[in-house]
């Protein structure tokens, strides 16, 4: 068990390399069948992990090499109640990714290594507790991501939406890198190993310096999170990567940046965290109030649930605020609202991942995203039909899914201590079931129609067993969460009650 | 005073090498020139032979205190030996039978022993003849091809040498007149006293015959035309080993042979940086010719080195960031310009389309080139970055060290429009023009790109050889 994480974490990639060496003239399927393999053997690791797992023991199954120790960098890597579901649902949406893409015609071998090497550096953030092995991977998963939709979207807007992308993300993550060597160079013996950094809490009492190093970690991370105003990459992104990168792009991605707040952010820099929490409140509820808004008025579907995938992570991002705010509250209240952002990065990394893959069925039928241009698809499509309601339902935040559980413990948490960004973020809610419910009755409900098309017949297949076998496991999953949640709050919890703890100074 | 000739052999194993190859090369049949290529292979294997040996022992200054054998001289003759021995790997096709083939192994050599001469100097006078010595060669390798582009770069060249050596020249005779003595510990005593303005004066004209070589703001007029004009390996030779030689000797200048507080030259430096990385970088976005677009990337990059360069003195790390980054850097241009040599035809950057196609592995090889140039882990000059940054910031130049982030960012989008057409575009009707250039030259390739990561996850191993003092 001593190297189980970095067995995790490199798996992926060897097969990536092996898969790639093998000689040409292999069939496509040979691999994409062999991806769905590797995705199924990194799954029963990830749930072997899960069930050595103790709630209570801190960072476990660590693993701390020096790598280049003049300068400070160790290749130290461990999971706690924070990174182990989402390392868990990361596997998950793999695998689904995996299924879902069983059929890709579109140079398979390339798509399928690409796709293992985004797992390797996906599940390496996750598991890295050092701040440089956190970026070497941070900044993988940009130029991984960049091939995906350039490569595998949809023609020439793709290439377009890929360099925004990939620009606009990177422009974070260098900006991130100034703010480790910030603090590295504050500390002594000068270090960028996370947990002693949290331990010796270099910036303490340090306070402009301690802003600007929160200011550069507080935009590298909104960029990838992201939060408004820096969230105009994700809609063109979404709408033209390939339907498993959208998922992954959305489901895991995504997480990166909100993990980041709560794995380095919030406990390295804890007295600037809490001075500036407000900063991160506001930010949470208008992200929030805008994403919701924005979606709105989408008449794609995909981009419509790009944006409430902003909706959401301004969830996160007030959560994780309120949690910086010692008034009016305690911390229990606040050990609550963590709890509740870590739940929602995996909720949401379920769901949307689920309404990912099912847009790409529905492009894959009518090579259209247009909400308008559809009409009584439940006719043809019940199947169809009915994961796309259950997925919208799950996402609005109905109870018995995961979503909820999430919203309602931020939401309870925040209360507390921050009534008006509380009440303004709840009623985005309100605005996100219109749009779904809208979209809904456009799209399925009514007599059937079709966008036109220049070749072959209208007609709306239901769901594949494959396409069937994708997304129900992560919509039962997020069920799971949502009807049972003890099994993965008893994992959460100590560790953001640990971390509250950090915070509450 | 040790007049040790061996304390000298890795410098002395070129020289020779070049006189026995000039010699060889009058009576060698055009078929049989590569054993000169295997001469100038051989001695640069036994300078690093030498410098390993040299590694083991300590510290020395010979020659009457005029040269210093220590960590930064022997990471220069590592890092320029081993760019030469690439160079050597990359040209191996591209010259075959060529008529000057022999006369390019010769003046590699040459230019090369004068690199490492750069940055061994300890003398003012010693400095000056050293870049005469990397400088002349290099001239007649840029126009060795004697076709119009190559002798008009050439020719532009050897002008601009020839002013910034007579600038730098006369900055020298200030100096050493104010001083009284051209060795540099002697220099940094004496300038205390003297006056501020004359010192100054003299520093600026000695930096800018340095910036000359190593194709900084304002002396960066050549680069564009020579790497374009010459033959590919002239063009990789020019853009790395120079640099190296006048990057070393301006570090050794600053922090050895002007006294601390005496004029700001790190300021002079940090504007120079900016200005450098900042022209090079948005310069190249227009580019649609590979080698002019490298030629641009090479002067943004040296904008980064001189980063280091300007916090010089101020900490330790300072000197470890700049020969671990000047390590990277050239193993991971070599590679890109070593795909070059690969495939001769291809000149602009859309002939490169549909090389992932074709060519997976030459495609690969770029892209981790081209994406190492823009500092992504985990490849060298990732680590390069973060040491260069992190010595930037702990100098006090952060704004400095944003606007490299700034410039970074920018480089990523013309490396990009290189990396497109190649990985994502259609292949292109004219196969053609994806020919191969040879075995060699996609060797070195694949090579100097496995290298760069290499270099980068290993760094701990090679991050320390930079490190250590400077004799005083």
């Amino acid at each position: 068990m001593k190297f189980v994480l970095s067995l995790i974490t490199f798996f992926p990639a060897a097969a990536a390399l092996l898969f790639a060496a093998v000689p040409t003239g292999r069939p496509g399927r040979f691999f994409l069948r062999a991806w769905v393999a590797v995705a199924a053997i990194e799954m029963v690791l990830v749930v072997a992990l899960w069930v050595a797992y103790d709630p209570h023991g801190g960072y476990q199954f660590t693993e701390s090499l020096p790598w280049i120790p003049s300068a400070g960098v160790g290749y130290h890597v461990g999971v706690d109640g924070i990174s182990l579901p989402l390392l868990a649902m990361t596997a998950v949406l793999f695998l689904a990714c995996a299924i879902y893409s069983l059929r890709e015609a579109r140079r398979p071998r390339a798509y399928v290594c690409l796709f293992l090497g985004l797992q390797t550096v996906c599940t390496g953030v996750f598991v890295a507790l050092d701040l440089i092995v956190f970026f070497v991977f941070f900044d993988l998963s940009i130029v991984a991501m960049y091939f995906l939709i350039a490569g595998w979207g949809h023609g020439e807007a793709a290439k377009a939406a890929a360099l925004k992308f990939f620009l606009y993300t990177f422009v974070g993550s260098v900006v991130l890198l100034l703010g480790f060597i910030g603090l590295f160079l504050a500390s002594s013996p000068h270090t960028f190993d996370i947990v002693a950094l949290t331990k010796a809490d270099p910036l303490a009492g340090r306070g402009l310096y301690a802003g600007v190093v929160l200011l550069a970690l507080g935009i590298g991370f909104a960029i990838k999170t992201p939060t408004v105003p820096f969230h105009t990459w994700l809609p063109p992104a979404h709408t033209e990567a390939p339907a498993a990168g959208s998922a992954i792009l959305a489901g895991v991605l995504l997480k990166l940046g909100t993990y980041g707040f709560v794995r380095i952010a919030m406990p390295l820099l804890p007295g600037a965290w809490r001075r500036f929490a407000l900063v991160f409140i506001i930010l949470g509820a208008l992200s929030a109030v805008y994403g919701a808004l924005v979606a709105l008025a989408q008449r794609d579907f995909k981009r419509m649930i790009a944006y409430t995938s902003v909706n959401h992570m301004g969830f996160v991002v007030l959560g994780i605020g309120a949690a910086g705010v010692l008034a009016g509250t305690d911390a229990q209240a606040r050990t609550l609202a963590v709890t509740g952002a870590v739940t929602q990065m995996v909720s949401h990394g379920l769901i949307t991942g689920a309404l990912f893959l099912l847009s790409g069925v529905l492009w894959d039928r009518t090579a259209s995203y247009d909400i308008e241009a559809h009409s009584g698809l439940a006719g043809p499509a019940p199947a169809f039909a009915g994961l796309t309601a259950v997925a919208a339902f799950a996402s609005i935040g109905i109870p018995g899914f995961s979503g909820f559980v999430a919203e309602f413990q931020i939401f309870a948490g925040s209360l507390g201590s921050q009534v008006a960004a509380t009440a303004i973020a709840v009623s985005s809610i309100v605005v996100t079931a219109a749009l779904f419910l809208r979209a809904l009755q456009r799209m399925l409900a009514g007599p059937l129609h079709l966008p036109e098309r220049p070749s072959g017949v209208a007609r709306f297949a239901d769901l594949t067993t494959r396409e069937a076998a994708a997304v129900v496991p992560l919509l039962v999953a997020s069920a799971a969460i949502g009807v049972a949640p003890r099994w993965l709050l008893d994992v959460i919890e100590p560790a953001a009650r640990n971390l509250v703890h950090l915070v509450g100074g | 005073m040790k007049e040790n000739p061996a304390a000298l052999a890795p410098e002395l194993a070129l020289v020779v090498a070049a006189v026995v190859g000039a010699v060889a090369s009058g009576w060698l049949p055009r078929r049989r020139q590569w054993a000169v290529r295997l001469l100038a292979a051989g001695a640069c294997v036994g300078g690093l032979v030498a410098t390993a040996l040299a590694m083991l022992g300590p510290p020395e200054r010979v020659f009457d205190g005029s040269y210093a054998i220590d960590p930064a001289t022997n990471a220069a003759r590592v890092v320029v030996l081993g760019a030469a021995l690439v160079v050597i790997g990359l040209s191996a096709e591209p010259l075959r039978a060529h008529p000057h083939e022999s006369e390019f192994y010769v003046l590699l050599l040459l230019a090369s022993a004068g690199a490492i001469a750069l940055v061994g100097a300890d003398d003012l006078l010693t400095v000056f003849a050293a870049y005469l010595l990397a400088s002349v060669p290099s001239y007649g390798l840029v126009g060795l091809l004697r076709d119009r582009t190559g002798s008009e770069a050439s020719l532009k060249y050897y002008l601009l040498g020839a002013l910034f050596g007579i600038v730098m020249l006369a900055g020298a005779t200030v100096l050493v007149g104010l001083g009284a003595t051209s060795s540099y510990p002697g220099l940094r005593e004496a300038l205390d006293s003297a006056p501020r303005a004359a010192v100054a004066f003299g520093a600026v004209c000695v930096t800018a015959g340095l910036l000359f070589k190593i194709g900084g703001v304002p002396a960066q007029f050549w680069v564009p035309d020579a790497v374009d004009g010459a033959s590919v390996p002239a063009a990789a030779f020019v853009t790395t080993i120079p640099k190296i030689g006048g990057l070393g000797a301006a570090f050794r200048f600053f922090t050895e042979a002007l006294p601390a507080g005496r004029v700001d030259w790190a300021l002079l430096v940090a504007v120079t940086a900016a200005c450098t990385m900042t022209l090079g970088n948005f310069a190249a976005f227009a580019q649609t010719r590979v080698k002019r677009l490298l030629a641009y990337s090479t002067i943004g990059q040296v904008g980064y080195l001189l980063m280091a360069v300007a916090v010089a003195g101020r900490n330790g790390l300072a000197q470890q960031a700049l020969w671990y980054y000047l390590a990277a850097y050239t193993v991971t241009n070599l590679a890109a310009f070593a795909v070059v040599a690969e495939l001769p035809a291809a000149r602009t950057l859309s002939d490169y389309r549909g090389l992932a196609h074709h060519r997976p592995l030459l495609a690969g090889s770029l892209a981790v080139s081209l994406l190492g140039l823009v500092g992504t882990p985990p490849t060298a000059l990732f680590v390069g970055k973060l040491e260069i940054f992190t010595a930037v910031i702990h100098g006090g130049y952060t704004w400095l060290a944003v606007l490299a982030i700034l410039n970074t960012v920018a480089s990523l989008y013309y490396y990009l429009r290189w990396l497109v057409p190649a990985f994502l575009h259609a292949p292109s009707p004219h196969p053609a023009v994806l020919s191969s250039g040879g075995t060699w030259s996609a060797a070195t390739a694949y090579a100097a790109a496995t290298a760069t990561v290499i270099l980068g996850v290993g760094a701990a191993a090679v991050l320390p050889l930079g490190a250590g003092h400077l004799l005083p």
